[in-house]
């Protein structure tokens, strides 16, 4: 037992210091990003127009006038305080730090990659399970083509489709820029939808597996009804690689809010970083990049170690 | 690559392959096939917000100008670039995996904690950060903005598969008959990586497609107006003209699926061809 919780002890500390320096690399990619592309940064940010006092504020807003070392220094600093910097906005006259600002949208965006999940996984299971059962038969192929489809569509036609016909045309559901248990309905099937075909095949083929099984064939020679084999017995085994595949995407979710926030006209990390690009302010973009890293990287540990518990064999790995 | 001749694909392999075919043909010719020019000489006022027509086959945009032709102008940007990305993404990415698969070493933990990072965290972030600290980017800052972390799969792949296969016999052969670690690499490791590679090159030509549409959407991209991701930004914006939105959103929306799922079934195929035992998988 004692050996046991030892184990245990050492493969969370040991995913725990990875995760960490997982994220000092990102901090250190995305303190470099202003570095890496060719030319002055001061250029590629004040843009042509900027007047050279502008551009001197700019240098001394994002600290560009200090050596590169104490630069760095500068933003490790801002991410140990939690303030990620002040926002150089060129004269927005926004006082908040870039950490205030991302906490404010911040629970918009978890909601909507809450609520996509949620979608993917209403839809995926009983399309997947459907598709098992049925395997070979038309309904089969149509539930592989259809999300085949959806893998591939771009949610770049999805979104304005969906608001197009549900908003403009059939009037049922709310618009852009309204927030509210309704207006969260077509945001979560736009960024839901990628995932829940990756979950539908996922479903499928992990069925297909659990149900050649031979645990399965007992609990059909016991004279179980059917429904009880496949729900209880078939589903619940088929489920474990389908849940991680949910935690890993919970990034991806955060991605595709960018496009869906956009299309929308949502608050929230998506909206934000692209307000963080009109305006020319560099911090607040770094910030949003470096939350969305931290709760990517975080996520992923989460469903490591829950894993790690499941099944001990992980573990060693 | 002798391993991929007389490749026996799937159906749905085959199906694949036709689609690209098709997106490569309209990317090559189209420019020559499209009935009308979409420089902004051709703006025509009079003709906008058309329908489907006997002149204009999928109806005309904001400007009048002709919707099928900005899909053939866009086919080629979409065609030029995914290839440019993947051209230089698996080069860098083959070369860099073969190296540290190769040497292994500290060469190999660098690499691969570099990898790591990359993966770490969704990619077209990534993408998005690099052009947005570009004022205003052209189609190179794309470019460059894509190959930044687009190398990954395909160092990924390399180093695994050399790994293997430095343990195979005609490895230590070659090295016993005193081959240099360049010959080695180059002539005994690189050409059997191609299978592997050729898979993640149709996977990743599909990501590339809709990373970059996803950037001209966002007004990230190249400042073109006909090519696809500007295409829907355009449709999206005229969502209150009503009808005429659902048709020019549908048409660079459906090309871009089109791209996409072709690249996934070739995809899908060419692994299930090359290892078997990932059949079904993703």
């Amino acid at each position: 037992m004692s050996a046991e919780r030892r184990s245990i002890g050492a493969f969370l500390l040991r995913r725990l210091g990875s995760g960490l320096i997982t994220i000092l690399g990102v901090s250190v990619l995305v303190f470099a990003f202003l570095h890496i592309v060719p030319g002055d940064p001061v250029d590629h940010l004040a843009g042509g127009e900027a007047t050279a006092a502008q551009r001197e504020q700019l240098e001394k807003c994002l600290g560009l006038d200090k050596s590169l070392p104490m630069q760095f220094v500068t933003f490790l600093g801002h991410i140990a305080d939690f303030t990620l910097g002040n926002q150089c906005a060129g004269g927005g006259g926004d006082k908040r730090t870039v950490a205030s600002r991302i906490a404010d949208v911040f629970p918009h965006t978890v909601w909507l990659a809450l609520a996509g999940m949620l979608v993917a996984i209403v839809l995926a299971l009983p399309l997947g399970v459907l598709a098992a059962v049925k395997r070979g038969t038309w309904i089969d192929t149509l539930a592989t083509t259809t999300s085949l489809s959806a893998v591939a569509m771009p949610q770049m036609m999805f979104a304005p489709l969906l608001l197009f016909w549900f908003f403009l045309t059939l009037g049922w559901l709310p618009g852009p820029g309204e927030v509210g248990l309704a207006a969260l309905i077509l945001p979560a099937f736009s960024v839901g939808t990628h995932l829940m075909a990756m979950l539908a095949r996922m479903t499928r083929s992990s069925m297909v597996e659990v149900l050649g099984e031979d645990y399965v064939r007992t609990a059909r020679a016991k004279g179980l009804p059917e429904s009880r084999v496949l729900f209880v017995h078939a589903l619940r085994n088929a489920l474990l690689p389908v849940i991680t595949i949910v935690g890993l995407q919970f990034g991806s979710m955060l991605s595709g809010a960018i496009v869906v926030e956009n299309v929308f006209g949502r608050p929230g990390l998506g909206s934000t970083l692209l307000q963080g690009i009109t305006e020319r302010n560099y911090p607040l973009v770094q910030g949003v990049v470096l939350v969305i890293a931290v709760i990517y990287v975080g996520v992923n540990i989460l469903v490591d170690i829950a894993y790690g518990f499941a099944d001990p064999r992980i573990r060693r790995a | 690559m002798k391993r991929l001749k007389g490749l026996k694909l799937s159906p749905s392999a085959w199906v694949g392959l036709v689609m690209l075919a098709i997106y490569i043909f309209a990317g090559i010719f189209g420019p020559w096939l499209a009935p009308y020019d979409v420089s902004s000489k051709a703006i025509d006022l009079a003709h906008k917000f058309e329908g489907p027509s006997a002149e204009h086959w999928l109806g005309t945009d904001s400007n009048g100008r002709d919707a099928l032709s900005q899909l053939l102008y866009g086919a080629r940007k979409a065609l030029m670039l995914s290839s440019i990305v993947v051209a230089i993404t698996a080069t860098i990415g083959l070369a860099l995996g073969t190296i540290a698969g190769w040497y292994r070493g500290w060469v190999d933990e660098i690499l691969m904690r570099f990898v790591d990072i990359l993966l770490s965290f969704p990619g077209i972030l990534l993408n998005i950060a690099i052009v947005a600290t570009v004022a205003n980017p052209g189609v190179g800052v794309v470019i460059f903005a894509l190959s930044v972390n687009g190398w990954v799969g395909y160092a990924r792949v390399a180093r695994g598969q050399v790994l293997a296969l430095r343990e195979r016999d005609y490895i230590t052969a070659a090295v016993a008959l005193g081959a240099s670690n360049r010959r080695v690499m180059f002539k005994h490791l690189l050409p059997n990586l191609m299978g592997p590679a050729l898979v993640q090159m149709s996977f990743g030509l599909g990501a590339i497609i809709l990373i970059e549409a996803a950037l001209s959407f966002l007004g990230l991209g190249p400042q073109v107006d006909y090519t696809w991701g500007s295409m829907l930004d355009q449709a999206r914006t005229f969502l209150w003209k009503a009808d005429w939105v659902t048709l020019y959103s549908l048409i660079p929306g459906l090309a871009i699926m089109w791209v996409v799922l072709g690249a996934n079934l070739l995809g899908d195929g060419l692994r299930d061809r090359l290892d078997p035992r990932q059949r079904g998988k993703g």
